[in-house]
């Protein structure tokens, strides 16, 4: 365990074996204690930007709000001592805690959108503790908000505060909680995981923001996130957590560059997967040609004019943000959204546009995998339900022979037969993504279509499993329709990319070409604001930008 | 399986008292010590070792016609919440599932029935039809058909968006896979507790009509019905009317906590064993 | 004000009245197409066929449904309810005072109980699993279970035939001063009271409740703001629409409640003159006292969702 760097003789923020539990309630059984945070020290100098980072249960949030004195649901802190400017704040009661919180510190919450109250002004909101706490008369308070709306580069600064929460967009909404943090000058703001409900083009932009606030303040900060690639552009330090235990604790530099603990190194290096390109050589045996689709019986188009090829046995990935038209392309293949124009030709035949028109062969070759893999399975269904259920369908298995597939399919995505009688709620997050994985197997299909499959699992799982699907291929033949957000992935598990902008295609070829510069416009806006886990990208990026952020 | 020491003492109050109630219904004849429509005392008797709850306004054993009246009672609200369910259950799961103009039609034409109050309505078409045990059986279910059609349309539509019920379509399922092996299992856990609370305001409702005089016609009693019967006495201070008020009362109560138990343990939409 | 909510709102006042309508011939075919034959129900299995005959042509029986409809339809529109066939009184006239005795009797039930069930569903979610709010658990439990029956004849035997503090007969009269009214009602009110009470708390908690879990709260709280302030700047807001939206579910409860309390309390009131005229089959009575009750429901549904639709900020403040 790495020791942290002490300069200075007492620290801002100095927690000692902080120890932190919950009582859970699990359905049907005796209720019972569990710990959260086992003995984390931790010490935050006047103006330092601390990065917490770890998977989900790792305690990072729960961390970062112990500096507050504050327990989210049952949560409990039963030991240890928070000292913030040399005083220990659970001592302090409960006036002692409500005159420190908004005052000494503030906090940014990931989704913004929820935690503005809906019904009152901005305005109203960013400068309620100020004037609470005495800071400052409305007045200069209001003064010194338009400021920090100006600094953080949000629109119009002189007039947003009037709008109610709901008339300002999502990462705009993350901006304004971060000056109303800013705007009571607290000694320490506490960041959780302020971008990660973004798109990625708009993340840069937010962070970016947040970053220059914090210098010009000389705000100290405690920045958690799952992405150790964004928490390296804000932090002096960065402290690895897992299962609510310190695990490496050290300067951002030696954390991304030489990191001790070898969970810390699977953390670098989580999305180096190498893949090499196949040869596009074969001739495409599904192509979709010039699709037209949309909603609300032809209003709202959501795909315009969409041709893209899969080749068997490649990937196919499909990149863009939210509202780009990548999970509609997925519905109108699938039949799902019947496009109004355009044809999807599969195996040198015409596919029928609906679903209820296709043969039970066609629906066989073409599966699908989703992102949540929690609702993706029937909850009153076992795994061996789930997965025997393709194999008796499609090819009438039933009995022993299906079983006997079953534990194939479960030796073949690393789980092994002890599974069968498991149900979804009794396995972990990337182990559900793996049923998925072998239930889509069992079909034999020639395409199998992955929808977000790996945005909602922690990191190192996800790689678990982009690993798996590429072995999966190399085995099976089987082609993918890779849709996802996040490039990262795409650039290890893809052969061709088609990158999608407001429901058009806006780039599309082998992934060497589509990475190959020259770009256009938005694609190098999308490369661009991928984090990569270097120490100044941040600046870097913003500053050779050629188009302003798609969402913001 | 069900853990025998893990159900809380009210579901178990619950399940003894209903229990005794199903018991009283159904082995009336054996258990009443006197008949239906007997006579056997004066007017009013206090209770006594021979009438245990005392006589009624006719000088009948209390007792007896309160046994008669579980008989009664829960026989015409069984049927009643069996009509209810199965047609409210049905019509709203193909309605979910199907969609469409069926869908819209019947929402709109169950929108409109509870835009009238229940007994309002109930007393409306009572008005014209004959007071007979079928009538009863039919309009009560009927009317409350239309919570039972809300509740599981609400359910069905909620689970049949759910990505594991795409991916049975996507597979190319038929309706009734999708109905009963995707569906229904996941929407039975809220089901099984409406069906206890739909019980009850069977119960109660059949209780205010009878009170109303509108419900079970003399000779034939149910509780509702016996209040009506003794309700003149309350004003000289004889208490008859209470005991088949508080009788519907705790048959009630004890459904309602037998309900609100099996709502507990199954409501979460996770579990698929180990939620005993 | 917008333009948009304005538009809602007529669009849901418009709505309300189409539901009316609907009601209105559902009620009428509800009476007229069921089986069974008014004439005879009135005159009995006895009447001659020449009564019946005479009795059909008196009531238009003769012409087909949909005439009679609309006859009848125009006479509501106009005030004209028709005339009572057992007693041969105009309806109107005899429901004027009775309405009034209605609204009166519900008026100070919902007086009492809504700021009651407000203030206990708060102390409810402010001491949450405390025993305040077990107790109100229990209490909705049992009170969902009980007849108004129970509760009236239990009040009437205690505070009427034992105590003798209120009369257990609630006779009013024209020209009745105030505080003898009052107390002739007390305890039909304190019964509807009852019923409603519980069920109100309850709904009054889960809808505070929810607003009270919201992430805003949470950033109230971490704002350094006190429990007061976070219920009075950054819950009431958000939770009066839901809890007006409870109290006219409620106060529509209370409205059928009344059917049944009136009976118990002999009080002279719509409830006890729809009962009275269902037993003698007196259609006419039933189809518009019926249209009265249900005229009500729906208009206590709309009220509560143009309050929905009013305090929802995205509503006020379109993009």
């Amino acid at each position: 365990m790495a020791k942290a760097p002490r300069n200075g003789s007492s620290p801002l923020l100095d927690i000692r074996n902080l120890r932190i539990e919950a009582r859970v309630y699990p359905p049907g059984e005796a209720p019972r204690t569990i710990t959260l945070v086992h003995d984390v020290s931790l010490s935050l100098e006047k103006g330092k930007v601390l990065g917490l980072i770890g998977e989900s249960g790792a305690g990072k949030s729960t961390i970062g709000l112990s500096s507050m004195a504050y327990g989210r649901g049952g949560v409990k802190i039963t030991g240890g001592e928070v000292l913030l400017n040399g005083r220990d704040i659970l001592k302090g009661g409960t006036q002692g805690v409500r005159a420190l919180r908004g005052r000494e510190v503030c906090y940014v919450a990931q989704s913004a959108a929820a935690a503005f109250n809906p019904a009152h002004r901005l305005m109203d909101q960013v400068v309620e503790a100020s004037i609470l706490h005495g800071v400052a008369t409305r007045e200069e308070a209001e003064r010194r908000a338009v400021a920090l709306f100006r600094k953080l580069s949000l629109p119009d600064p002189e007039n947003i505060g009037q709008r109610f929460p709901h008339q300002v967009s999502g990462g705009q909404l993350q901006r304004v909680m971060t000056a109303m943090a800013l705007c009571s000058e607290p000694d320490l703001i506490v960041f959780d995981e302020p971008t990660t409900a973004l798109d990625v083009t708009t993340q840069i932009d937010v962070l970016a923001a947040i970053k220059e606030a914090i210098r010009d303040t000389g705000v100290a900060a405690l920045y958690i996130s799952h992405d150790l690639a964004v928490v390296a552009q804000v932090s002096d330090e960065i402290m690895v957590l897992r299962h609510g235990r310190l695990v490496e604790w050290g300067g951002t530099r030696q954390i991304i560059k030489e990191p001790r603990q070898e969970y810390t190194s699977a953390l670098v290096s989580v999305h180096e997967i190498e893949h090499q390109e196949k040869q596009p050589g074969a001739s495409p045996f599904l192509s979709v040609r010039n699709i037209t689709a949309a909603y609300g019986g032809g209003k709202i188009k959501v795909l315009k004019n969409v041709s893209v090829d899969i080749l068997p046995g490649q990937t196919l990935a499909v990149v863009g943000e939210s509202g780009s038209g990548k999970s509609t392309l997925a519905r109108a293949i699938t039949g799902l959204l019947p496009p109004e124009e355009g044809s999807i030709t599969f195996a040198g035949r015409t596919l029928s546009n609906r679903l209820s028109d296709r043969s039970r062969d066609d629906l066989r070759e073409l599966q699908m995998i989703y992102q949540m893999a929690d609702v993706a399975m029937n909850p009153r269904q076992t795994v061996g339900t789930i997965i025997g259920r393709p194999l008796e369908f499609y090819f009438g298995m039933g009995g022993r022979e299906r079983d006997a597939k079953v534990a194939e399919l479960l030796d073949k995505i690393e789980m092994g037969r002890g599974f069968i009688d498991r149900y979804p709620a009794e396995l972990s997050g990337g182990q559900k993504q793996r049923v998925c994985i072998a239930r889509a197997l069992a079909a034999k299909p020639r395409l199998i279509i992955c929808d977000e499959v790996t945005s909602a699992l922690d990191p190192l799982v996800a790689n678990g499993i982009l690993k798996l699907l590429l072995g999966l291929q190399a085995e099976e033949g089987v082609a993918y329709l890779f849709i996802t957000h996040d490039l990262a992935t795409v650039k290890s598990i893809a052969d061709s990319i088609a990158v999608m902008y407001r429901g058009e295609v806006v780039r599309y070829g082998p992934k060497s070409e589509v990475l190959k510069p020259p770009f256009d416009a938005y694609t190098d806006l999308l490369l661009s604001s991928v984090p990569e886990m270097e120490i100044g990208w941040l600046e870097k990026a913003i500053g050779g930008r050629r188009m302003a952020s798609a969402g913001n | 399986m069900l853990d025998l020491k893990r159900i809380p003492i009210g579901a178990w109050i619950g399940l003894i008292l209903t229990t005794l109630f199903l018991i009283a219904a159904i082995f009336a004849p054996l258990i009443a010590p006197y008949g239906l429509g007997e006579i056997v005392g004066d007017v009013w008797a206090p209770a006594s070792g021979q009438f245990l709850l005392g006589t009624d306004n006719l000088g009948r054993d209390l007792l007896s016609r309160m046994i008669y009246g579980a008989r009664t009672t829960i026989f015409i609200a069984v049927m009643a919440t069996a009509l209810s369910f199965s047609l409210g259950a049905i019509l709203g799961f193909t309605a979910a599932v199907v969609g469409g103009w069926f869908d819209t039609g019947m929402s709109r034409f169950v929108d409109l029935l509870m835009a009238i109050p229940t007994l309002i309505f109930a007393l409306v078409v009572l008005s014209v039809l004959p007071s007979t045990l079928l009538t009863l059986i039919l309009v009560m279910g009927i009317l409350d058909a239309t919570r039972v059609y809300r509740l599981s349309r609400a359910v069905a539509v909620d689970i049949n968006v759910m990505d594991f019920v795409e991916a049975a379509k996507l597979r190319g399922e038929g309706k009734g896979w999708i109905i009963f092996r995707e569906i229904l299992p996941n929407a039975l856990s809220p089901l099984v507790s409406e069906l206890g609370l739909r019980f009850i305001y069977a119960v109660l409702f059949l209780s205010a009509l009878s009170f109303l005089g509108l419900g079970v016609q003399p000779p034939d009693a149910d509780w509702g019905g016996m209040v009506k019967e003794n309700k003149d006495g309350i004003v000289f201070g004889i208490p008859a009317a209470l005991i088949p008020a508080a009788a519907i009362a705790a048959l009630a109560i004890s459904v309602n906590l037998v309900a609100d138990w099996v709502l507990n343990r199954t409501t979460d939409l996770k579990g698929g064993r180990g939620n005993g | 004000m917008s333009n948009p909510i304005l538009k809602l709102i007529a669009q849901r006042i418009a709505l309300g009245l189409l539901l009316l309508l609907a009601v209105s011939v559902l009620i009428f075919a509800g009476t007229q197409i069921l089986p069974g034959d008014v004439a005879q129900s009135i005159l009995g299995q006895s009447a001659t066929p020449q009564a019946l005959a005479n009795l059909r042509e008196e009531l238009g029986l003769n012409d087909p449904a949909i005439v009679r409809y609309f006859r009848w339809l125009a006479g509501v529109l106009t005030g004209d309810l028709g005339t009572a066939l057992s007693s041969r009184q105009d309806i109107a006239a005899s429901i004027g005072g009775r309405l009034w005795n209605t609204l009166f009797l519900a008026f100070w039930a919902a007086v009492v109980s809504v700021p009651l069930a407000i203030v206990l569903g708060l102390l409810a979610v402010r001491y949450r699993n405390g025993w305040i709010d077990k107790s109100i658990s229990g209490l909705a439990l049992a009170s969902t279970s009980l007849p108004e029956f129970f509760i009236g004849y239990l009040l009437v035997y205690f505070f009427a035939v034992k105590l003798q503090w209120f009369p257990g007969i609630s006779t009013v009269y024209d020209g009745m001063p105030f505080l003898e009214r009052m107390k002739a009602i007390a305890l039909p009110a304190t019964a509807l009271t009852l019923v409603v009470l519980a069920h109100m708390m309850r709904m009054t908690r889960a809808a505070i409740l929810n607003v009270m879990q919201s992430a805003y709260i949470e950033t109230a709280e971490l704002k350094g703001l006190s429990p007061f302030d976070i219920i009075r700047k950054h819950a009431f807001p958000n939770a009066i629409a839901p809890i007006i939206n409870v109290v006219m579910l409620n106060l529509a409860f209370l409205i059928v409640g009344v059917v049944v309390i009136e009976v118990i309390f002999v009080y002279p009131g719509m409830g006890q003159y729809l009962v009275d005229h269902v037993a003698k089959r007196d259609v006419p009575v039933v189809q518009a006292v019926g249209l009265i009750f249900a005229a009500v429901y729906i208009g206590l549904n709309i009220i509560a969702d143009i309050a929905a639709i009013v305090a929802n900020p995205r509503l006020r403040h379109p993009k």
